[in-house]
């Protein structure tokens, strides 16, 4: 008799909930933001339907502040797997010119991703996104749903949300309303890395150690991708063997110092690591509460 | 790499920790406690223990300990754990959250369900994701009202096995008849609701004590300690041990030659080559092809997301559940449920919800609340409606049936969730105790038009008018004007009449005692398919012997059968005799004549007694349509 090992479980309830949506939704897409969350969703997505073909979009909420390299991991996935990539920029935001430098995170993230992401939903009229979200990440996700529910201006209420019974999921909408659905709801950053290692998914080369240019900034180590990073006086870029544990606005997103160049060599780190993912995110550091407030307006 | 470890030794390291991945499976418990008997700080325990707290979230909290905390100075491990900010600035918790924390040996997701007024809600809802449960009690205060509570919701939700932890046993000085007199308490109440096993175990969340280790303050205690009983407990269980359900999600046509069924296997296994049959459509084939996650596969257990291939093109839908032919589900339209209400709009018997099952969607209608159960003390309480976080016992109707096994045997296709159709809001929770009124049983090969399909399309309640009596007695006439009439009323018939069958199909049958037998077998089996054909039958047959009356009227289902005793006295007959035969019966010319050398058993309870000499043949047509529509049958 076969048993199912806790990464088998994981990846069986995810195809579960993928499946689910293309039954029931009108018109689904899978946000797609380049990191591994990203790339362990679009794995599943893409073992939910085979030997079909993905019935639905990716759509990826350009910032224009991404790392280079992601950009161009973005467009090579979407090439080799023949995938329809929706890519959204807030037009509106860009001739505004706003920045994550000029701004500030809080300002830019509003803009640029979050009010970016909503144009987006409705510009295309979908009613369920797929994100790469995990309940493991913060405290305040611990108790977000799989499906969590997001009425006609994308507001996240959380005293409204759906009790999940078993797997029976109340996919039930109203004209003009959306879910957002978490597959990987119930996987923790290590159950990504070793799924990762599993089945050899293709990965942004940032997340692997190597030599990069960094600046130390409020206590991040951030990478200087291009010269919109305009140096400040006395800062002197340095080489620093370096890797990226989470990946976003290259000004956002602080670096970590380590050797770890394979998939393997993360995972080894990880289980050593005494620090949070999210301990590298700009965005967190804010206030206590900050992703839940952050939630509320429609961040993911 | 470090430059004093070889890359062997590197290579080694992570090879052991890949391996434990392969083996390493899972288990979701929920955790029971009321409020401060140390649920949170168990578990922020268990997850500071196992390594699971990053220490950036361990000075997170311990910032927050100084502003929420209740311990003073030192981390309170409580606030590991918290979530929403408004509960954090209550300092209460009001939703089911999840935590993930592993051991080498297996990957634990904890469900807490905690809060007051949510209590049923939530708990039943983390409950029925669980295989197992932690039910915590104080030591002090040992099993109370809530431990009854929560006991109750886990065995309604299904778990079966409970892990007992009496905690804060540092307040009680480590005493052990405190715990064994708890433990003794507990099982009597875990007895009642049928928990199957129960292992307890005490503990101080607060020191860690017999939590990951013994500390040697409860030498008496020889047992496991906490965690050695979750990773020892054994998972998904009865899952596995069911028969095999795929409740077909999507069905999966990127081309012309392929066709597969996807869905994850509620219960029980698979193989290929497997017969298998769909539900309700009853359509069988066998199973050609599994894709698992990662390709095809021999087989495919309880828990995975599969797609399978049959060897027939027949046509299964999303909704339908496939199951080997030898143990397919049962199939009902009604079923005695217990329900949870989730809603803060009350349950109103009566209005129809939308409901979702394992398979199959429907329209649901409560149409009995036979009692709510109070939670505490499981009295039976009278109730004509269910509020929020109350359970009841209730009738649910569907529009149409459904496959579905009791809860009790399958908590993956005996469970279902109702649905306000206007607020879309899910309000209701329920398990299914038994079907009510069974539809066909789809172990044979159902046809998908069935006579109930058929009856509609003719508007009519198909049966059969049996119509006995003695040579003469007027049984012809009258089922000859009751046709007409039937006819003029716009419904569908058709007459049997036994001499007529005697010269075609039956011919080949003569009157010993077997050719008679088999003569009325054949009536009423053709009259049965007439009646499964969606027409109301008319059987004119002198049909003398109750038995074989009692044989035809088994043949049919309850209200399809009428017997009329076409009521007229042999003199009677005698005198008429249309065509003859008394005469020659009396001449000896005529053997085994009813009435006169062979005898006529008169029905003892006839569904109807005509008396032909007092009526017409026209007027007892008219009784015979009279009796129909006060029966409601032959009228749709
Ligand atoms: N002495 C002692 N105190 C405990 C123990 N477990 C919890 N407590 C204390 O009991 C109080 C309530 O604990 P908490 O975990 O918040 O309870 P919850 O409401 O069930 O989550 C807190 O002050 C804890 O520090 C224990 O094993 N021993």
């Amino acid at each position: 008799m076969p048993v199912l090992n806790h990464l088998d479980h994981l990846e069986s309830e995810s195809i579960h909930i993928i499946r689910e949506v293309v039954a029931e939704f009108r018109h689904p897409v899978l946000l797609y933001s380049i990191g591994k969350d990203s790339a362990v969703l679009l794995h599943l997505a893409l073992k939910a339907f085979a030997p079909g073909k993905l019935p639905f979009p990716l759509l990826h909420v350009d910032t224009t502040w991404k790392f280079r390299e992601m950009i161009r991991f973005r467009d090579e996935t979407a090439a080799r797997l023949g995938l329809e990539m929706i890519v959204h920029v807030n037009q509106d935001g860009l001739a505004r010119k706003v920045g994550p430098i000029s701004h500030g995170s809080r300002v830019h993230t509003d803009i640029m991703k979050t009010e970016a992401l909503k144009q987006a939903l409705d510009l295309h009229g979908f009613d369920a996104a797929f994100g790469g979200a995990r309940r493991d990440e913060e405290r305040s996700r611990a108790k977000e749903r799989v499906f969590s529910f997001r009425g006609a201006s994308h507001r996240w209420d959380p005293k409204n949300q759906r009790p999940e019974f078993w797997n029976l999921y109340n996919t039930r909408i109203a004209p003009g309303e959306g879910v957002r659905v978490f597959p990987l709801s119930n996987w923790t950053e290590l159950d990504v890395w070793h799924y990762i290692e599993r089945e050899n998914i293709p990965l942004v080369s940032l997340y692997f150690s190597a030599p990069r240019p960094i600046v130390r900034r409020n206590g991040l180590l951030i990478m200087v991708d291009d010269d919109r990073l305009v140096l400040e006086p006395g800062e002197e870029p340095a080489e620093l063997q370096v890797r990226f544990r989470t990946l976003g606005c290259y000004p956002l997103t602080g670096a970590i110092e380590s050797k770890a160049g394979t998939v393997q060599d993360i995972i080894l780190e990880l289980t050593q690591s005494r620090s949070s993912e999210r301990e590298v995110r700009a965005i967190d550091n804010d206030r206590v509460g900050s992703m839940e407030k952050k939630k509320q307006e429609g961040y993911f | 790499m470090s430059s004093n470890a070889g890359p062997g030794a590197a290579t080694q390291e992570i090879g052991t920790v890949l391996a434990r991945q392969d083996v390493k499976d899972q288990l979701r418990f929920i955790i029971c406690g009321s409020v401060d008997d140390g649920k949170s700080t168990l578990l922020g325990r268990l997850l500071y223990d196992s390594r699971n707290i990053f220490d950036d979230q361990i000075s997170a909290a311990e910032s927050e300990s100084r502003v929420y905390g209740t311990q003073g100075d030192s981390v309170d491990l409580a606030l590991l754990l918290d979530g929403l900010q408004a509960e954090r600035e209550q300092g209460i918790t009001i939703d089911v959250a999840y935590r993930y924390f592993e051991t080498p040996k297996r990957k634990f997701i904890a469900i807490d369900a905690p809060g007051h007024e949510q209590y049923t809600r939530n708990m039943a809802t983390g409950a029925s994701n669980a295989d197992v449960a932690l039910v915590l009690v104080d030591a002090r205060n040992g099993v109370v009202t809530q431990t009854r509570r929560h006991s109750h919701i886990i065995a309604l939700m299904g778990i079966r096995r409970v892990i007992l932890a009496v905690n804060k046993i540092d307040l009680v000085d480590y005493d052990r008849r405190v715990y064994s007199d708890i433990v003794r308490e507990y099982q009597a109440v875990a007895r009642d609701l049928g928990t199957e096993e129960i292992n307890a175990v005490p503990v101080s969340a607060l020191t860690g004590e017999n939590v990951f280790t013994a500390c040697g303050n409860t030498p008496w205690h020889g047992g496991p300690t906490l965690l050695e009983l979750l990773e020892n407990v054994e998972v998904r269980r009865d899952e596995l041990a069911a028969a095999f359900r795929l409740p077909v999600q999507w069905v999966n046509r990127p081309n012309p030659e392929f066709r597969g069924y996807s869905g994850t296997v509620a219960s029980g296994h698979v193989e290929r080559g497997m017969s298998v049959v769909a539900s309700p459509s009853g359509r069988q084939s066998t199973v050609e092809r599994i894709l698992g996650p990662s390709g095809d596969l021999e087989k495919a257990i309880a828990g995975q997301s599969i797609t399978i291939v049959l060897a027939d093109e027949i046509d299964v839908s999303r909704g339908e559940m496939i199951a080997g032919t030898d143990s397919p589900p049962e199939f009902a339209d009604q079923f005695a449920v217990h329900l949870i209400w989730t809603d803060s709009q009350p349950m109103l018997p009566e209005r129809s919800y939308s409901a979702r099952f394992a398979s199959a969607s429907g329209i649901a209608q409560i149409t009995d609340l036979t009692h709510r159960i109070d939670v505490n003390t499981r009295n039976r309480l009278a109730a004509k409606t269910l509020e929020l976080n109350e359970i009841g016992y209730c009738k649910i109707t569907l529009d149409h049936a459904i496959p579905f096994d009791p809860y009790s045997v399958n908590r993956r296709t005996g469970s279902f969730v109702l649905i306000d159709r206007f607020s879309n809001a899910t309000v209701g929770a329920g398990v299914i105790d038994f079907a009510l009124r069974r539809a066909s049983n789809i172990s044979w090969q159902e046809m998908k038009v069935d006579k109930a399909t058929r009856a509609r399309a003719t508007a009519q309640r198909p049966c059969i008018l049996w119509l006995t009596g003695l040579s003469g007695a007027g049984k012809s006439t009258i089922a000859d004007r009751l046709e007409q009439k039937l006819q003029s009323l716009g419904r569908f018939t058709y007459l049997l009449d036994g001499d007529n069958v005697r010269h075609g199909l039956n011919k080949d049958l003569g009157f010993t005692e077997e050719d008679r037998v088999e003569n009325i077998r054949r009536i009423a089996e053709v009259a049965r398919l007439m009646v499964d054909a969606g027409l109301i039958v008319i059987v004119s047959f002198i049909s003398p012997f109750r038995s074989e009356r009692q044989m035809a009227r088994s043949m049919v289902e309850d209200g399809e059968f009428f017997e009329i005793f076409v009521d007229t006295p042999l003199e009677v007959c005698e005198e008429r005799d249309p065509k003859g035969l008394y005469a020659k019966a009396r001449q000896g010319i005529l053997a085994n004549f009813t009435g006169i050398d062979s005898p006529y058993e008169p029905p003892e309870r006839p569904d109807l007694r005509i008396n032909t000499t007092k009526v017409t043949a026209d007027e007892a047509a008219d009784d015979v349509i009279g009796f129909l529509r006060s029966k409601g049958a032959g009228f749709g």
